[in-house]
């Protein structure tokens, strides 16, 4: 996999990124390097061996199950916005996202 | 009375009840001490004068009315900062969260506290925890106490200066590919790497989420036993938390390990695995020392090992790319204005997050995106199942496995931050566990070049009484760690 600017670029866009030219220079480099190195994994005969996503403990019970489904108050609507760069009523302010028709 | 830097979990809670010494007056002790010290580490981001006040408060008045202090009482311990604490700000070392505070404790924080110990306050880190020397942090890199010209590594790099300075007891950190026993090897300190789920990770604000873990850093395996023991256990608040028994880990600490197989991997010994000779030579020593102690030696295969930091930096950056989408502008954390939200999230993320962080947000959503899954991510899956195959397959025939923590011992500050690759492959001994889900450890093992160097014991799922053990009992052949040159050691007790 040759990994170019033009990739890069996507990529960014794909992750919200907003990249400097420099920095999508320095980053074009280092992924292709960095991608170099994982292309050792083509080495492995992988046929019929399942992907692991999560690890499983063979020697505990399942920790993966839902807690029970009770109600309980963790904070209130105006200390959840507290952290908030913007905020009203209780809500999160972001800029416009419908323009008014002009 | 005992100085500063040399207290243990036990000495404190035993000259507490005694009467000894106050919590109070232990607090204002290390708060005074601490800024002497730290101005050249830079291990604490936060301090948390209020919030030790209040515990040490209570704990006083515990041991005032005789009643029966709880195991951890008047310990005064440090918490890394990508783990949340209630009305104390939690930066995860990132200008997105400069002023982040969170409305929650992380559970192992609560757990902590509920034990007895006192918070002091918040520790340097990589941003986000992504780094192995400390030199992602936004707010400037930890320097190692051991020479303040090196990394002390990271991505726990505060945790361990800390407490190897002895400016806490004892730290939280967090381990995704090494960040605790990789740290703890560079600043000759025990770290432990718990078995995926024994710890919950609620409040642990999430890099890599299937391979993300909270363990303790200590001065011994002792106070690394009695940190596990109290914040172990299953949690409701995290899914992934296993319902497992707790052992009294300090109390089976001195059980025998005569007669216990430890396992030497051949492919960590081999010569593309960038052992230093001076690693290798303490590490074969301390091997030498656990077969007079009884333990049997042998060698073992690992042979998918080598593919692990492949695997890692594949599955580690994809689930990154997708819990770090949250950093947008809207809820926490740092907003650059714009006029719509595109571009606001945009400028937001291109200010708030620093080099490292975008390079794996930017690697991890390449490696998910349409066309790359397969070829990158599903096959960095199967591939971390069969490094997770290799240890099963390894653990039928010995009860503990032996590397050298890292490759070489702690490295100088900037020597390798121009090249990424070249800073994940320190990684080399510690990622393979966490694809795995086992635990290790890191003890300290002597030094190679007047640096501390690390033994990593690793074990079978939920076997981290075994390792603990072992570590305990290496600690006793090993004889007493000495101090770094700096530290706490030089304040003068008031």
């Amino acid at each position: 996999m040759k990994i170019d600017r033009a990739t890069v670029a996507h990529i960014a866009a794909l992750a919200n990124l907003e990249l400097g030219e420099a920095e999508m220079a320095a980053m074009e480099r280092d992924l292709a390097s960095i991608l170099e190195y994982v292309a050792q994994l083509d080495q492995l005969e992988l046929s019929g061996v399942e992907p692991m996503a999560q690890v499983a403990a063979p020697n505990a019970a399942p920790g993966d199950r839902a807690r029970d489904d009770r109600p309980r108050v963790w904070f209130t609507a105006e200390e959840a916005v507290a952290n908030a760069p913007q905020a009203g009523g209780g809500c999160f302010k972001v800029p416009r996202v419908i323009q008014p028709a002009s | 009375m005992t100085d500063l830097h040399t207290l243990t979990t036990a000495t404190v809670r035993t000259q507490l009840a005694e009467g000894q010494i106050s919590a109070r007056g232990l607090v204002e002790e290390f708060l005074r001490a601490i800024p002497a010290v730290d101005g050249r580490v830079h291990s604490y981001l936060t301090m948390a004068p209020e919030r030790a006040r209040a515990q040490a408060a209570r704990l006083d008045a515990l041991a005032e009315r005789g009643e029966p202090l709880p195991p951890l009482a008047g310990v005064p311990v440090a918490v890394k900062d990508v783990i949340s604490t209630r009305g104390i700000r939690t930066t995860c070392g990132s200008r997105a969260l400069e002023r982040y505070t969170p409305l929650f404790d992380a559970t192992a924080v609560e757990r902590l506290e509920a034990a007895g110990a006192i918070i002091l306050g918040k520790l340097n880190c990589d941003e986000f925890a992504m780094g192995s020397s400390n030199e992602n942090s936004a707010f400037g890199p930890v320097r190692n106490p051991w020479d303040l010209e090196r990394v002390p590594g990271g991505s726990s790099g505060g945790a361990a200066a800390a407490v190897a300075a002895g400016l806490a007891v004892a730290a939280l950190g967090s381990d995704t590919g090494g960040s605790i026993r990789q740290p703890a090897a560079f600043c000759g300190v025990v770290g432990l790497l718990p078995t995926y789920g024994r710890v919950s990770r609620f409040g642990l604000v999430a890099f890599a989420s299937s391979l993300d873990h909270i363990g303790p850093l200590a001065r011994s395996a002792k106070d690394a036993a009695a940190v596990l023991a109290a914040i172990a256990g299953r949690d409701p608040l995290d899914a992934t938390s296993a319902d497992a028994p707790v052992p009294d880990y300090v109390r089976q600490l001195d059980e025998p390990i005569a007669g216990l197989r430890i396992g030497v991997p051949r492919e960590a010994m081999a010569a593309g695995a960038g052992l230093d000779a001076a690693v290798a030579a303490q590490f074969q020593a301390a091997l030498a020392q656990l077969e007079h102690a009884g333990c049997k030696i042998v060698e073992i295969s690992l042979p998918h090992a080598p593919y692990a930091i492949a695997t890692y930096y594949v599955i580690a950056t994809a689930e990154a790319s997708s819990n770090l989408a949250r950093y947008d502008g809207v809820r926490y954390g740092l907003r650059v204005e714009a006029d719509s939200l595109g571009e606001m999230y945009r400028r937001t993320r291109e200010a708030g997050f620093g080099a490292e962080v975008k390079r794996r947000i930017l690697l991890g959503t390449f490696v998910l995106s349409a066309g790359y899954y397969d070829a990158y991510y599903r096959k960095a899956q199967r591939v971390r199942n069969l490094v997770a195959g290799d240890y099963r397959a390894a653990f039928e025939s010995v009860d503990a496995i032996a590397t050298p923590t890292t490759p070489t011992p702690a490295f100088r500050l900037g020597e390798k931050i121009a090249d990424p690759l070249q800073m994940y492959l320190n990684d080399i001994f510690t990622v393979s566990a966490d694809l795995a889900g086992i635990p290790g450890i890191s003890v300290p093992c002597g030094f190679a070049s007047g640096l501390p160097v690390g033994l990593q014991l690793l074990g079978n799922y939920f076997e981290e009484a075994r390792l603990l053990r072992l570590a305990h009992h290496y600690e006793r052949l090993r004889g007493a760690f000495p101090d770094p040159p700096v530290s706490l050691a030089e304040a003068p007790r008031g």
